[in-house]
């Protein structure tokens, strides 16, 4: 579940820079690793607050929380599943893919599809193509033989106020 | 005494309100002018009632009395006068006595305004407006009253609104104060835009409700709110944009918007009302989907309604608030009247309300409005799925859940993205009738010229593809639009014989409307690029550096210079560094990033030190949760690119609003009559 892929791997890239010059030879996991996956969890406590920017003191100790499983060796997933088991799903930057939390992924693409669905049968059934012989309420003529001329037609009738 | 003296106030409005709903009704019913003109003269009076209810107010806020608990929650001694006048909407119920007093300000508007040709709308138009302001008095009156003061029993310190047996008033020695958060110019701002925005959208829903019960479903009454919708939708988005602006400038985590619901539930109703601006245009012009302009606009006011209730509720938060909310309920009953009734009156109007729908080719304007307005309720929709759907986990599964921007952003960026063709698109259609042909001729040199920059960025500045369809899709509307107004111009120029320049400027003020809208168009394509950019090339690093240390992003590199702590103005004490940004080696400029903290909320604020520029916004903030001092202080770094884009489109987007609202639309007058015409003949004919 990568989040941000491009933005993790320039953290990750930034981090490794970092990690060579300003904090040598410190096997401490670097804030940037640390935010990394702060980033993608919630403030147990405040609302739909990230960890990674959450100022409140019991934030501070979840990140330090964070650095000592990595520091450990624990990995992304690992981390992240203990903060689930202790505070609950939703630490969790979206539901879990699991039981009822299938409806929020679910409900989504098919009612796009629906609404394209009833969008179709609607363009379907009203659009009648232009016959000549039945041309009520149709503003422009049709197409005649230079559209550029049409064009200007259509915008000086406009502008005349005649549309 | 003046808290006493403004409760009294706002139960006389709120009885005054209920008696104007009354009178209009009974006036309409009985068809007497004079029983109507006095529930317009009770609608008029509400106005200075609560002008002189929210000065009583501000006069509190700004006189410290806190033997009042709105000013105790919302105010201290130590915030300078303009805070304290504008903490009136830092508190649940000042804020509510502000959306009355909006509210009525904006129905006497509309009722100073010359009905001759309406007269039948006044009553229904005036039952509306007063119908809405009543509930949110009713809400002041019996439930969130700003007025209650503080009173000494037996029990403990209570607020009531009237004096409790054996209870001694009390009055703190200081307030609260205001939440720091909110002590920024932009949230000084944004909740009054919000307002306005929701209220004005109260204006063209009462002018429906008005056509459907009095049977004048043509479009007379889009015509009349046309402006009050544009006025909505502006002040809706200057709202949006402010929130995101004060977001970025005070909260600290280096974005704009973070799909919170409170966002979310502010976000619908612009969707909504970006619908029904364009699909009103079809009914004006094909004089077709009436059923839908109508359910289109109940749906903004009730979206208006339940944005307010959401937000003010603390429904989303969690159930257990929502129950303890006195106002909660209040406000789910009326919404589910209000929908309720509204459906019924399109559905008794049915018949009427249908018309011919004939539309001569899939690709003609309005078919691709009607596109628009699927796109645009999609959105809609998702957003109020994801907005309500912890709540529903919370019931059914009895487990919280967060929905976070990373789905919204998956199942929007989509739909999005077809909104953006659709602007490229649309704006060559015909009105009537489109082929695929003569669409095609018109958009092949934009388009062509889009992939060509494409392309350009390709090979300079990114290979994402998801960076690159976006950037097309922008260069192709903003491309579009300005097609369109040079062919508009040309064609001025060649049969007016005017100047390109003052064929320009005529042609805009001919149809404001439709160039207006291009201009929006292009400034909406400024800020995709701006969300684009912050969205996919954010970069930020995190750092504990000593002083002369530096740490390197995206090409700068920020050394920390100084640091300095001294006591600010307002009860705050200023924690402030100083950094020299470089780029490369060569030195640009200083910046202060800082924490403000506040003794008396306890609460800390983080400045960032900001660098903006077209490319992009440096962006320092000083760590609050780490100590600092010139032996270590963490800083973190984001460098958001063309994020500038998304300010400057925003600015440009209302100048693009003003044009449409503010120029007289005078290609109009001539359509009008020539409706009326064509109205009077086809009655002839039935």
């Amino acid at each position: 579940m990568k989040r941000y892929p491009l933005i993790s791997l320039l953290v990750l890239i930034l981090a490794l820079g970092i990690t060579g010059t300003v904090l040598a030879q410190d096997v401490r996991p670097t804030d940037d690793e640390v935010n990394a996956i702060a980033k993608q969890l919630y403030c147990p406590v405040c609302e739909n607050t990230p960890l990674d920017v959450c100022p409140t003191e019991a934030c501070r100790e979840w990140r330090e929380q964070i650095r000592a499983m990595l520091a450990e060796g624990k990995s992304e997933e690992e981390i992240k599943q203990f903060f689930v088991e202790y505070y609950g799903a939703r630490v969790l930057s979206e539901p879990p893919r699991q039981g009822f939390n299938w409806v929020i992924y679910i409900v989504p693409p098919l009612v796009i599809l629906a609404g394209a669905g009833i969008l179709f049968m609607g363009l379907r059934k009203w659009v009648t193509p232009d016959d000549p012989g039945h041309d009520r309420g149709a503003k422009e003529a049709p197409g005649t033989a230079d559209e550029e001329n049409e064009y200007l037609a259509r915008i000086e009738k406009e502008l005349l106020g005649k549309d | 005494m003046i808290a006493d003296f403004g409760y009294g106030i706002l139960v006389v409005t709120f009885l005054l309100s209920l008696y104007s709903v009354g009178a209009a009704v009974l006036g309409a019913l009985n068809k007497s002018t004079a029983i109507v003109e006095s529930a317009r003269r009770a609608m008029l009076l509400t106005w200075p009632l609560l002008t002189l209810s929210s000065l009583a107010l501000i006069y509190l806020l700004v006189n410290n009395h806190y033997e009042v608990e709105f000013v105790y929650q919302v105010t201290s001694r130590s915030m300078p006068t303009y805070l304290k006048i504008t903490a009136l909407w830092g508190g649940q119920s000042g804020s509510l006595v502000f959306w009355s007093w909006l509210m009525s300000a904006f129905a006497s508007l509309v009722t100073l305004r010359k009905w001759d040709r309406d007269r039948e709308f006044l009553p229904w138009v005036i039952a509306v407006a007063s119908l809405t302001m009543a509930f949110f008095l009713a809400m002041n009156v019996l439930f969130e009253n700003p007025f209650a003061r503080f009173w000494q029993t037996a029990a403990g310190v209570e607020a009531y609104t009237f004096k409790p047996a054996n209870a001694l008033p009390f009055a703190p020695q200081d307030g609260r104060g205001l939440n720091p958060l909110l002590r920024h110019i932009g949230m000084v701002i944004h909740p009054p835009m919000l307002y306005l925005g929701f209220v004005s959208f109260v204006i063209p829903y009462a002018f429906a409700i008005a056509a459907l019960i009095t049977g004048r479903t043509d479009d007379r009454w889009i015509r009349l709110t046309r402006r009050w919708t544009l006025w909505a939708w502006l002040f809706l988005a200057l709202g949006l944009v402010l929130g995101g602006r004060w977001a970025y400038d005070v909260l600290g985590w280096g974005g704009y918007w973070g799909w919170d619901p409170v966002e979310v539930a502010a976000f619908i109703p612009w969707l909504i009302g970006t619908a029904f601006l364009h699909s009103v245009m079809i009914q004006e012009k094909r004089g077709m989907f009436k059923q839908w302009n109508m359910f289109l606009i109940v749906l903004t006011y009730c979206a208006v309604i339940y944005g307010t209730f959401v937000t003010r509720s603390g429904l989303l938060s969690s159930v257990h608030a929502f129950a303890q909310s006195a106002i909660g309920p209040m406000f789910a009953v009326y919404l589910s009247l209000i929908s309720i009734g509204s459906v019924a009156l399109i559905i008794w109007r049915w018949g009427d309300l249908s018309s011919d729908i004939e539309l001569k080719s899939v690709f003609s304007r309005e078919s691709l409005f009607l596109i628009n307005n699927f796109l645009f309720l999609t959105l809609a929709f998702i957003c109020y799925l994801g907005m309500n759907f912890p709540l529903v986990a919370e019931i059914i599964t009895n487990q919280r859940v967060t929905v976070g921007p990373i789905w919204y952003e998956r199942i929007t960026a989509p739909l999005f993205a077809a909104l953006m063709f659709l602007m490229g698109v649309a704006p060559l259609s015909a009105w009537g009738n489109s082929t695929l042909r003569t669409l095609g001729r018109a958009i092949w040199k934009p388009a062509v010229v889009s992939l060509g920059i494409t392309t350009v960025l390709f090979f300079t500045y990114t290979r994402n593809a998801i960076a690159l369809t976006g950037f097309f899709l922008v260069s192709f509307v903003i491309l579009v639009s300005l097609y369109e107004y040079w062919r508009g111009a040309r064609a001025r120029q060649t049969s007016q014989g005017e100047n390109f320049f003052v064929a320009f400027w005529k042609l805009t003020a001919r149809n404001p409307r439709r160039y207006g809208g291009y201009f929006v168009h292009i400034s909406m394509m400024l800020m995709a690029i701006g969300i684009l950019g912050i969205e996919l090339f954010q970069v930020e690093t995190q750092g504990t550096v000593q002083v002369d240390q530096s740490i390197n992003l995206g090409g700068y590199t920020v050394k920390y210079k100084d640091i300095a702590q001294f006591p600010g103005p307002d009860g705050r004490q200023v924690t402030r560094a100083v950094v020299s940004v470089y780029q490369g080696d060569q030195y640009i400029s200083e910046l202060h990033p800082r924490i403000d903290y506040y003794f008396e909320s306890q609460q800390s604020m983080t400045i960032p030190g900001q660098r903006p520029t077209l490319k992009d916004d440096l962006y320092i903030l000083l760590v609050a949760w780490e100590p600092v001092s010139t032996a270590g202080a963490t800083f973190k770094i984001f460098v958001n690119p063309l994020i500038n884009w998304l300010w400057i489109g925003s600015i440009l987007f209302s100048a693009g609003i003003l044009i449409a609202a503010l120029i007289p639309d005078r290609s109009r007058a001539a359509v009008r009559e020539k409706k009326s015409v064509q109205v009077a003949q086809t009655s002839a004919a039935d």
